[in-house]
C-alpha cells in the first residue's frame, strides 16, 4: 500500500449527478469527492441504488441519456473528463481507461473468437500492427492465466467458463495497458474459487502494470481481501472513506457499522442436533440430465444429483452447500416435486413420497413448502398480496375468510403492516417481497420448508433481517428447515448440521463448526479457502458497536 | 386503468382509429332506423350518380338499389363477422396453446403437429373450401374463417405459456397445491393477456378482409348484404360506374386501418416499458 504525495491519477471533485423528477431521491449521486492514486486500489462499498456505480459509469461516460452530471469534475490526469468533447473521449477509453464489467458472459460478443474480440480494442486504437497484435494477445491470454492460449484465442465465449470469460474480460481491459482499471462487481457472478483466483489476479495485476483499480462491490468480505483504501456510499452520499484498516476494523459512520454489522461471519455456532423427531429422510436420491439423444446427435448425461441422502428433524436447519451446478438447487426441486427423480426415496412422516402420484401426493404439499430465489419473479405480478398469501390455504380447502384473517396475521408476523394485504408487489423492496414468499408458505403451516438461495438476491442488511426472521419463525413454529446456499459465511451462521455437495455428490457433511474449522475433504479446503476476508472478523466491530 | 387509459391516449392514431371504429360501429347498429326497407330493394333509378340526389348521397347500383343503405347494413355483417369468428379463434387458440404450453412433451408434440397441419394450408383457400362444402350462410363463413385463424393464436400462446412456466410464481402455485386448470386460469393466463389482446385486434381486421374476400367470390350469405358482395357486384360495372366499388372498398380500408391503429395503441398502452426503450 502507497499513499503517494505526487498528483491523483484521478480525482473527483464535488459530483453530482441527478435524478429525473418524481424518482425517490432527488440525486443519484451527490457532492462526493474522492481520489484514486496510481498503485492502489480503491474499494467502493455499498447496497443496491447506493449509486456506487454511478461515478465509474460516469468515468467511462456510460452514464444513460437521462442522467447528466451537474456539478463537479472529474480529473483524470489533470483533464476535467466531463469538459472533453465526445471524440477525445473515445480516444481515451479503453486505452487510459478500461472497465470489467459484472456479467462476463454479456460482456463478450458470442459469435467472435476470443482472440479477435481482445484483438479489435487495439484495432479500434491503431494499436500494434498484424503480426505484433497477434503475438499481443498470445502475451495478454497468457498473462491472465488462461491455459494453452494459442488454441484458446480461436474459441468462443461459450466454451469458456465463467471465470475463464472474466479472465479474457480483463485481458481485453488490459490489452492497451490502462492507467486505470475500473472493476464494477467483477466477481458477483463467480462462484467463491473462482472469485478468488479472479482476485489475485486482479491483484497481481495491479501490482506489476501499477495501475490505479477502482473495484465497485457490494462485499465486504471482498473489500477485507483486497482494498487499499475504502469509500462507503449510501444513499448517493459518500459517508465513509479512509484505508481498508480504518473502514474495516475501526467504522466512524453509523451506517458502515451498521453494515458490517450485518455482514454474515462464518463464526459457527455449536447448536448442537436436538433430539427431535425426524421430518424428512433423503436415501440415495439420484437424479440424472439427459439431452439430446436425437437422432443425429450424441446423448449428454450429466448426473445432477448421485446417491445423496441426509434427514431433517424439526426445529433443526441442514444446510446444502455447493458451488453453481453442484446439484443443490435440483434436490431442492426433486423435495418439491417439481421435476421427477430418478431413484431413491424421499421418505416424509414415514412416507415415500417420491413414489405418489402427482394427484396422490398434492394434499401432502401443504406440508413441504419453499422460499424461492428470486423474490421480483416468485410473486405473481397481478394478484394482491392478499390473494397471493390466501391463495395456498384456499386451495387446500381452507375457507376464504379464515384464510384472510390467518393472512392478515402472518403479515405481521413477517413484519409487514397489515395495509399490505391489499397493494401489489411492485410497490414493495425485494427484502419486503422475500417476507411475503414466506408467509406464503407458512400460511400452509409446513413441517418442513425448503429455501432456495433464498437470502442470495438481497443487501446485507436486508439479508441479516431475513435470516434472523427465518431463525425466529423456525424456532417459534418448530419447523425443519432446508437452507440450499453458495455462500458458506450464511450457512455457518445459521445452519445446524451442513453437508457440502460437490458435482452431485455429498462431499463432506457434519456440524458447521466442524466444516469449518477442520474440514477433511480436499474441495471442502478448496471452498473454504476461497471464502474472501477471513482473516478479518467482523464480530468485533459488532461486540464493539 | 387510469394510467393505461393516458398511455392509450398518448397515441393519436389509436385514438382517431377508435372514434372512426366507433363512428362504424354507431352507424351499423342504427342502420334500421336510417333506412327501415332491406337494402336489397330497388329504391330508385339506376345508376344515378353519386352527390346528385340529397337522398342517395352515394348514388344506386346497376339495379337501382341505395349504396348508402347497403353500406350501412354491410358494417353489420362485417363487424358480425370480424369479432364472433375472432371470439371462436381465440377461445380455441388459448385453449390448444394454452394445454400444449403448460403439459408440454408428448401432448405439446401432438397439438402442435395438428396446428402446423392448419397452417401449411393458405388460408383463403381453406376458407373458399369449407364454405363452398357447407352452403355459403353466415355460420358457414363464421366458422370458416374461425378454423383459419386459431393457429397462429396457439402457437403465441404456447409460447407465453413455455416462458411463463419456468417463473417462480408459477412453481410456487404448484408447491401450494393449486391444481392444474387453476394455475393456468389464474397464475399464467392473465399474464400472458396483453399480447393476445394486440394480436385479437389485428385478428378481428384480418377477419373483415377474410369475409370481403368471400362475398367478392360470391360465397356471401344471400341474405346479408355485405362490403365484400357489393364489390363483387360492382365489378362488371367497374367503367360505367366507379362508385359502386369505392365507397365500400374506402369503408373496408377505414374499418381495417382504425382497427390495426387500436391494435397499435393497444400494445403500447399493455407494454409500455418496451415503447420507453425505443424512444
Amino acid at each position: 500500500m502507497k499513499t503517494s504525495d505526487q498528483a491523483p491519477l484521478l480525482s473527483i471533485r464535488d459530483l453530482s449527478i441527478a435524478l429525473p423528477a418524481g424518482g425517490d431521491r432527488p440525486y443519484a449521486v451527490r457532492d462526493i469527492s474522492y481520489d484514486l492514486h496510481a498503485g492502489e486500489i480503491l474499494c467502493i462499498v455499498g447496497e443496491s441504488g447506493s449509486g456506487k456505480s454511478m461515478s465509474a459509469n460516469a468515468i467511462m461516460g456510460l452514464l444513460p441519456a437521462y442522467l447528466k452530471p451537474e456539478e463537479g469534475q472529474i480529473l483524470f490526469k489533470g483533464r476535467d473528463l466531463l469538459a472533453q468533447d465526445e471524440a477525445t473521449l473515445l480516444g481515451m477509453r479503453g486505452k487510459d481507461m478500461a472497465m470489467v464489467f459484472q456479467e462476463p458472459l454479456s460482456a463478450l460478443n458470442p459469435v467472435m473468437t476470443v482472440g479477435d474480440q481482445i484483438a479489435e480494442v487495439m484495432r479500434v486504437h491503431n494499436a500494434c500492427s498484424g503480426e505484433a497484435r497477434a503475438r499481443r494477445v498470445l502475451e495478454l491470454l497468457e498473462f491472465v492465466g488462461l491455459p494453452d492460449p494459442a488454441t484458446l484465442m480461436h474459441a468462443f465465449p461459450f466454451r469458456l467458463s465463467g471465470g475463464q470469460r472474466q479472465r479474457v474480460v480483463i485481458a481485453m481491459a488490459l490489452a492497451l495497458e490502462p492507467a486505470l482499471l475500473i472493476a464494477d462487481e467483477p466477481t458477483t457472478a463467480l462462484d467463491v474459487t473462482t472469485q478468488a483466483q479472479i482476485l489475485d489476479l486482479i491483484r497481481r495485476i495491479q501490482a506489476e502494470k501499477g495501475m490505479g483499480v477502482m473495484f465497485v462491490t457490494h462485499d465486504f468480505g471482498v473489500v477485507a481481501e483486497i482494498a487499499d483504501r475504502v469509500a462507503v456510499m449510501e444513499k448517493g452520499v459518500l459517508v465513509e472513506m479512509g484505508s481498508a484498516d480504518q473502514v474495516l476494523n475501526r467504522p466512524q459512520h453509523p451506517y458502515t457499522r451498521r453494515l458490517i454489522g450485518a455482514v454474515p461471519h462464518g463464526r459457527a455456532g455449536e447448536r448442537g442436533r436436538s433430539g427431535s423427531e425426524t421430518v424428512l429422510e433423503v436415501r440415495d436420491l439420484r437424479k440424472t440430465y439427459v439431452t439430446g439423444g436425437g437422432l443425429f446427435t450424441r446423448k449428454r448425461v450429466v448426473h445432477a444429483v448421485d446417491g445423496v441422502s441426509f434427514t431433517v428433524r424439526r426445529g433443526e436447519t441442514l444446510g446444502i452447500v455447493g458451488e453453481s451446478g453442484s446439484g443443490k438447487s435440483t434436490i431442492g426441486k426433486c423435495l418439491l416435486r417439481l421435476t421427477d427423480i430418478d431413484g431413491g426415496a424421499l421418505m416424509f412422516d414415514g412416507q415415500d413420497i417420491a413414489r405418489l402420484s402427482e394427484r396422490q401426493f398434492r394434499p401432502l404439499r401443504r406440508d413441504v413448502q419453499m422460499i424461492f430465489q428470486d423474490p421480483f419473479a416468485s410473486l405473481n405480478p397481478r394478484h394482491t398480496v392478499g390473494r397471493i398469501i390466501t391463495d395456498g390455504p384456499v386451495a387446500n380447502g381452507v375457507p376464504l375468510a379464515a384464510a384472510q384473517a390467518r393472512a392478515r396475521e402472518l403479515l405481521q408476523l413477517v413484519g409487514l403492516e397489515a395495509s399490505a394485504f391489499d397493494r401489489y408487489p411492485n410497490q414493495f423492496s425485494g427484502g419486503q417481497r422475500q417476507r411475503i414468499g414466506i408467509a406464503r408458505a407458512l400460511a400452509l403451516e409446513p413441517k418442513l420448508l425448503v429455501a432456495d438461495e433464498s437470502v442470495s438476491a438481497l443487501d446485507v442488511s436486508v439479508q441479516a433481517q431475513v435470516l434472523e426472521l427465518l431463525a425466529d419463525l423456525q424456532k417459534r413454529l418448530n419447523i425443519g428447515l432446508i437452507f440450499i446456499t453458495h455462500d458458506l459465511r450464511v450457512a455457518a451462521q445459521i445452519c445446524h448440521h451442513v453437508i457440502v455437495m460437490h458435482k452431485g455428490r455429498v462431499v463432506e457433511s457434519g456440524p458447521p463448526g466442524q466444516i469449518f474449522d477442520t474440514p477433511q475433504h480436499a474441495y471442502t479446503q478448496r471452498l473454504i479457502g476461497a471464502i474472501p476476508g477471513k482473516e478479518w472478523d467482523p464480530t468485533l466491530i459488532r461486540a464493539a458497536a | 386503468m387510469k394510467a393505461f387509459l393516458q398511455r392509450y391516449c398518448r397515441n393519436y392514431g389509436a385514438v382517431i382509429g377508435l372514434l372512426v371504429l366507433l363512428g362504424v360501429l354507431a352507424l351499423a347498429v342504427l342502420a334500421p332506423i336510417f333506412y327501415e326497407e332491406s337494402p336489397w330493394l330497388m329504391v330508385a333509378e339506376p345508376l344515378v350518380q353519386p352527390f346528385t340526389d340529397p337522398a342517395l348521397p352515394f348514388g344506386t347500383d346497376m339495379l337501382g338499389r341505395d349504396i348508402t343503405a347497403g353500406m350501412l347494413y354491410g358494417a353489420r355483417v362485417s363487424l358480425l363477422v370480424g369479432v364472433i369468428s375472432t371470439a371462436v379463434a381465440l377461445a380455441v387458440g388459448i385453449a390448444v396453446g394454452a394445454v400444449a404450453g403448460y403439459c408440454g412433451g408428448r401432448v405439446d408434440d401432438a397439438l402442435m403437429r395438428i396446428t402446423e397441419f392448419f397452417q401449411t394450408i393458405p388460408q383463403l383457400a381453406m376458407a373458399v373450401v369449407i364454405v363452398a362444402i357447407f352452403n355459403p350462410s353466415i355460420y358457414s363463413i363464421v366458422a370458416a374463417i374461425s378454423v383459419v385463424s386459431w393457429p397462429p393464436v396457439a402457437r403465441l400462446v404456447r409460447g407465453e405459456f413455455l416462458s411463463l412456466k419456468q417463473r417462480e410464481f408459477v412453481q410456487a402455485a404448484v408447491v401450494i397445491g393449486q391444481k392444474p386448470v387453476r394455475i393456468i386460469a389464474t397464475q399464467i393466463l392473465p399474464n400472458a393477456m396483453s399480447p393476445i389482446i394486440v394480436s385479437a385486434s389485428f385478428m378481428v381486421a384480418t377477419a373483415i378482409l377474410t369475409e370481403s374476400a368471400l362475398a367478392f367470390l360470391g360465397l356471401g350469405d344471400r341474405n346479408m348484404m355485405s362490403w365484400g358482395f357489393m364489390i363483387g357486384a360492382a365489378r362488371t360495372m367497374i367503367r360505367e360506374a366507379w362508385w359502386m366499388s369505392v365507397w365500400p372498398g374506402v369503408a373496408i380500408l377505414l374499418t381495417v386501418l382504425s382497427i390495426n391503429l387500436i391494435g397499435e395503441g393497444l400494445n403500447d398502452a399493455m407494454n409500455p416499458q418496451l415503447r420507453r426503450r425505443g424512444e
